[in-house]
């Protein structure tokens, strides 16, 4: 899993029936100390995540384990929001 | 499976209802030379894993399977805590290569 902020929504109208009603995220990954990475990822949100919110992103075939997305075309999945991170 | 260092903790109140009660560690990956590789993950933990110690993690699918029954959206869960790693041949023994025949004929 992978620490990421939400930066962004997707809309497509036309896309695979299995996805319709699925609020589908921009994330951008983050350090554990907030500094931004490289790349994007769209995810599929399973628990009403907002804009500029740190949250858990779970990626491959253990996405279609979140919450509503059995056999469903989906492979990356936000499955938190985080509180807080702690380093040692 | 790969290694990794457990370098802190992620607490996470709204998250998928499987995952209650799970503990959720920030891993560095490692090298099997025990250096630094990769972007730091969040792991689900099986073994009671703690901060600093030395673990192998795995990846994918089946990083859900130690919680059978259940089936929490993990994709990368410690899985082990390593008590030492050996690279080379063991201490005070010389290991022959195995021999290689010629290959048959199918």
């Amino acid at each position: 899993m992978i620490l990421a902020r939400v930066v962004g929504t997707v809309v497509a109208t036309r896309k695979d029936p299995r996805l319709e009603g699925k609020k589908l995220l921009i994330l951008k990954p983050v350090s554990p100390e907030g500094q931004d990475e490289a790349g994007y990822v769209v995810a599929v949100d399973t628990v009403s995540a907002g804009y500029k919110e740190r949250v858990i992103a779970v990626s491959g075939s253990s996405a279609r384990m979140a919450e509503g997305c059995k056999d469903t075309p989906v492979d990356t999945a936000i499955v938190g929001i985080v509180d807080e991170v702690h380093l040692d | 499976m790969f290694l990794g260092r457990v370098v802190g903790c992620v607490w996470a109140t709204v998250k998928n209802p499987e995952m209650e009660g799970r503990r959720l560690l920030i891993v560095q990956p490692l090298t099997a030379e025990l250096q630094e590789t990769g972007r730091r993950l969040v792991c689900g933990d099986c073994t009671g894993a703690g901060a600093g110690e030395l673990v192998y993690w795995v990846r994918g699918r089946e990083a859900s399977l130690p919680f059978a029954p259940g089936a929490p959206p993990f994709d990368t869960t410690i899985v082990g805590i390593v008590d030492s790693v050996h690279l080379g041949p063991p201490a005070g023994k010389k290991v022959k290569a195995p021999a290689r025949g010629k290959a048959k004929a199918c």
